[in-house]
This record gives structure tokens, sequence and C-alpha cells, in this order.
């Protein structure tokens, strides 16, 4: 059994005021296994958000079925870990509380939270700054703060929405090859969307090419290239040839098309 | 955490320019409070109608201590009235802040007090407090009642409308997070709605300590036989226009009391707010 299973999910998003749908996602048919890295790689408003959402629970699908662990999405759930955007932390809490906030709501006392949260802070290298708001925190730091807060409810799958997309080179850099440091020791699923050919390739071992509107999966693509990954190796060019080179007849049969 | 910015100690030249700076605030009082003494004791308007500042300080001085009996029956009495008012105030201000936020709170989260509540309270909410004095009176007869309801409709109202919009504003994603979490739809009032809309509630309760201000001494001028408001009123029918003034500097003070008071507990509830960023530190 798979640990997502997408079954020919529709979303139609209605627009009220001029009074016409929009077809976002036509037909998504996907399996992801338990430990997969898997990649939803595609241009803007192609739909990749969405269909994180739909397997969060936060949105709807018009139709179609999603099973996460052949459990049937019906609201969201602290067995499916969200990464946002944005880091969508609690402003009013520190570090460590916002690491532990799951586990504040089910009531656990505050040593045995902060003992727990302490290690997945650890994990995500903030040791010395768990007692520091957000507000005081730079936001690849408050980033690593909501992947420990995902990290901790020890969920079946973590979903990430271009969590990296806000942040510099640089820091998006390290925080990739942590974060598959973390994916290697910690043996998660992670489904991760990104518009960046490099992003995927960086990361996924499988990469979900998705087309323009209305977003279908163009092809996914298995990718093994040995960990760390050269991004100037032929291997990594060759690949990121062929990704491309399937984006490109995408947007080629769009311009024909219109 | 040690601070990563050292602070020199001032040096003596730096002390000078922060005295000079601290002048520059008192200089337009100064000005002003001087330019008012002169003027009055010109003798252009007789003192009666004008009491010098020397005079409404020694109104203040004796009604605070009782010296010598200048302002007659009050002398004395200063620290009973500004109690009775303050009481008042306390009073009319908790109850609002109480009703204000669970109203707010239920209006702006639930659709159902939306509809059902809100339009009734947005129509009470243009008729100013003053006009409520005539059944205020009828209702609860010449005492503290009449004065805590009026000062309660003058607090609820901002207490009410910033509350509701703290609610209706709360990010969102901050929500959806919530429930990622799996927060219950009690802890997702109690754990991530109250506190996101904790800023906008205290702007309220901050706008409301001031109505409660105005509106327990017009209480007092025609309701009720105590207080600030009541002595200011009681000493224009005798002329004494250096204790109205000094009724008016108490009013102003302990309103500005109230809200440094209100400052402070906002300053700690939000600290997470106001804290300086080490942005950039962290290698």
């Amino acid at each position: 059994m798979a640990a997502i299973e997408l079954r020919n999910i529709v979303k139609v998003f209605s627009d009220k005021r001029r009074g016409r749908d929009l077809l976002t996602l036509d037909n998504i048919n996907l399996d992801i296994e338990a430990n997969d890295f898997v990649c939803l790689l595609g241009p803007s408003g192609c739909g990749k958000s969405t269909l994180l959402n739909i397997i969060a629970g936060f949105e709807p699908a018009t139709s179609g079925r999603t099973l996460v662990d052949g459990k049937q999405v019906e609201r969201p759930g602290s067995d499916r870990g969200v990464v946002f955007q944005q880091p969508t932390l609690m402003p009013w809490l520190t570090a460590i509380d916002n690491v532990a906030f799951h586990l504040k709501l089910k009531g656990v006392a505050k040593a045995e939270r902060h003992d727990r949260a302490m290690e997945f802070i650890d994990l995500v290298g903030l040791r010395g700054f768990e007692h520091h708001h957000p507000s005081e925190l730079s936001g690849g730091m408050n980033q690593r703060v909501g992947i420990a807060r995902a990290l901790l409810m020890n969920p079946s799958v973590i979903l990430m929405d271009e969590p990296f997309a806000a942040l510099d080179a640089q820091t998006k850099l390290e925080m990739q090859e942590e974060l598959v440091a973390i994916w290697q020791k910690r043996r998660c699923t992670i489904v991760f969307v990104t518009h960046s050919v490099d992003e995927a390739l960086v990361l996924g071992n499988r990469i979900v090419v998705m087309t323009k509107r209305p977003g279908r999966i163009r092809e996914a693509v298995d990718f093994d290239l040995p960990r760390p990954r050269d991004i100037t190796s032929p291997e990594f060019n060759d690949a990121k040839r062929r990704i491309l080179a399937l984006i490109r007849e995408e947007s080629t049969r769009l311009a024909r098309a219109s | 955490m040690t601070s990563a910015i050292e602070v020199s100690p001032a040096k003596p030249a730096f002390r000078l320019t922060r005295a000079l700076q601290g002048l520059e605030r008192v200089v337009v009082p100064a000005l002003l409070i001087a330019g008012w003494e002169a003027f009055a004791r010109s003798g252009v308007l007789p003192p009666a109608l004008l009491p010098a500042p020397s005079a409404v300080l020694h109104a203040l001085g004796d009604w605070v201590f009782g010296l010598d009996e200048t302002t007659q029956t009050y002398s004395g009495h200063w620290l009973r009235d500004a109690l009775a008012s303050a009481l008042r105030v306390f009073a009319g201000f908790a109850l609002a802040s109480l009703l204000g936020i669970l109203a707010g709170v239920a209006i702006g989260w639930s659709r159902l007090f939306e509809k059902t509540l809100e339009p009734t309270l947005q129509m009470l909410r243009p008729i100013p407090p003053v006009s409520w004095i005539p059944l205020a009176i009828i209702w609860f007869g010449i005492a503290d009642k009449p004065a805590i309801f009026l000062v309660f409709l003058g607090a609820f109202f901002p207490v009410l409308m910033n509350a509701i919009h703290g609610v209706k504003t709360v990010d969102h994603n901050l929500v959806r997070a919530g429930a990622m979490m799996g927060a219950s739809q009690r802890q997702m009032l109690t754990d991530i709605v109250l506190p996101a809309a904790l800023p906008s509630i205290f702007a309220g309760l901050r706008i409301a300590v001031g109505s409660a201000w105005m509106l327990t001494v017009t209480a007092e001028m025609v309701a009720v036989k105590s207080g600030l408001g009541y002595v200011l009123w009681d000493s224009y029918y005798f002329l004494r226009y250096d204790i109205v003034l000094a009724a008016m500097i108490s009013i102003g003070l302990l309103g500005y009391l109230s809200d440094l008071s209100l400052k402070a507990i906002m300053a700690r509830a939000l600290r997470w707010q106001t804290t300086t960023t080490v942005q950039g530190r962290a290698g």
C-alpha cells in the first residue's frame, strides 16, 4: 500500500463574481510510496499547492479520493505535518513552545514538552535560540522551527509548500542540504512543492512534473543520483536537461494550442 | 545570553545633550504657564474669573493635604473624591472590558453571533452615552450605579469593536497551522485566536479607559454627589474656578496614570511583539 494515494482528483474553483468555473486540477492520479522524497514541480498557478492543500485536508477536492496510509483524508490532522511557505509560527510563543505546540494541544506537561521539543530543536540546529520569539529570529531560522514543529508530531507524511522560496540563495542551499540529511536520518515520506528544477533535482528521488492550467501530471521521473548530489556533475545536468525538455515541450504545446 | 552590543557609559558631553533634550520638552509648557501667570496677575480679568497657576496649585495643595482650608469643605478630601471617581471608572471599565471582549470574540468567531447580536449592538453604538443620563437616573437613582452604567456604555463599544476586528483579522494560516497540529475548535479559540487578537484587544482597552474617565465626570456632574466631577461642577456654582481647574488637572493626571498602568500591563502581555531583533546574528 502506498503512503499517499491520489485517485482521479479534480478541483474546480468557482469564481462567483465572474460567474464561471476554473478547472485547476484535472484528473490527478498518483501513488507516493513510504519514505519517498517526492517533488511536485510545476510553474506558478499549475495547482501544485492546491494539490498539497488537498492532501493536507485544508481544501476538499471537487471529486476524487485522497488516501493517506489507506485512510480517506477529510480534514487536517497531525498525521500530516505541513511546512508552510511562510514559517506561520505563533508569534507570541518562543521557538521551543512553537515546536512543542502539538504536545500542548494534547495536554502534555510543560517539562516533558520541552524535553521532547529539545530533540528537534537540536535536529534543526537551533540550540541556544530555543527561548527566542519568531520576531527575534531570521527567516531561515523560523523556517527551521517550522520544520522541527512538523517533525515532532512524527507524522507519516510531511507536506512542504515551497518552504525555502522566501530565503536567500545561500540559506536555501544550506536548508536543502539539512533537509536531505534529516530525511535520511529519520526516514519519512516528504512531498515537496517547488517551481525550481534545481531544487527538485537536489532534493527528490522522484520528481512529478505538472502541466500548467489545468494542472495535470505530465510525467513522474525517478531520480536516484547518489547523495550528496553534485549539481555540476554530468548526471545532474542530464537529468536537468530531461526535465527542462518536458517543461519546454509542454509550453510549446500550449503556445500552439492558443 | 549576553548582549551583542555593548553600551558604553555616558560621557559628560553626552549627558549634557541628554539634559538639553529633556529641557526641550518642558519649554512650551513652562512658557505657557509663565504667560498665564503673568496675564492673570496683570489684572485684565478679575482673579475670580481667571485664577493664576499659583492659585490653582494652592487650591490643589489644600484639597489634597488640607493646608489652610482655602477649598473649604473639600479641604483635605482629595483622596476621597479621587477614589470615588476611580472606583466608578474601574467598575464600569471592568464590566465593559469583560462583556466587550466576550461579545466581540463571539461576534468575530461565530457567524451565528455575528448575525444575531451585531446589528443590535451596532445600532446602539451611535447613541451618545450622555443621552442615556435621564434613563440611567430613572433606572438606577442618584448614586454610583448610573455613573457606572454610563462609564460602561462609553467603554464597551471601543472594546467590542477592537475585539471583533482582532478576531476577524487573525492570520488564516495560523488557524491552518493549528488545525494541522490537531487543535479542537475550543483550543483554536483559546490557544490561537485569542492570543493573536490580543494586540487589537489592548488597543480597544486603551481607548476605552479614556472614554471611561470622560464619562464618569459627566455622570458625576448630574447624577452623583461625590467624586472629582461633582467637585468640579459644585465649585463652578460657587465661582471657585481655581478648584475647577484643580479638578481638571486631577482628572487629567488620573486618566494619564490609568493609561500608563494599562500600557505597562500591555507591555508585559505583548512582550513578544516589542522584542528587539537579532536577525543576521546567527552564523
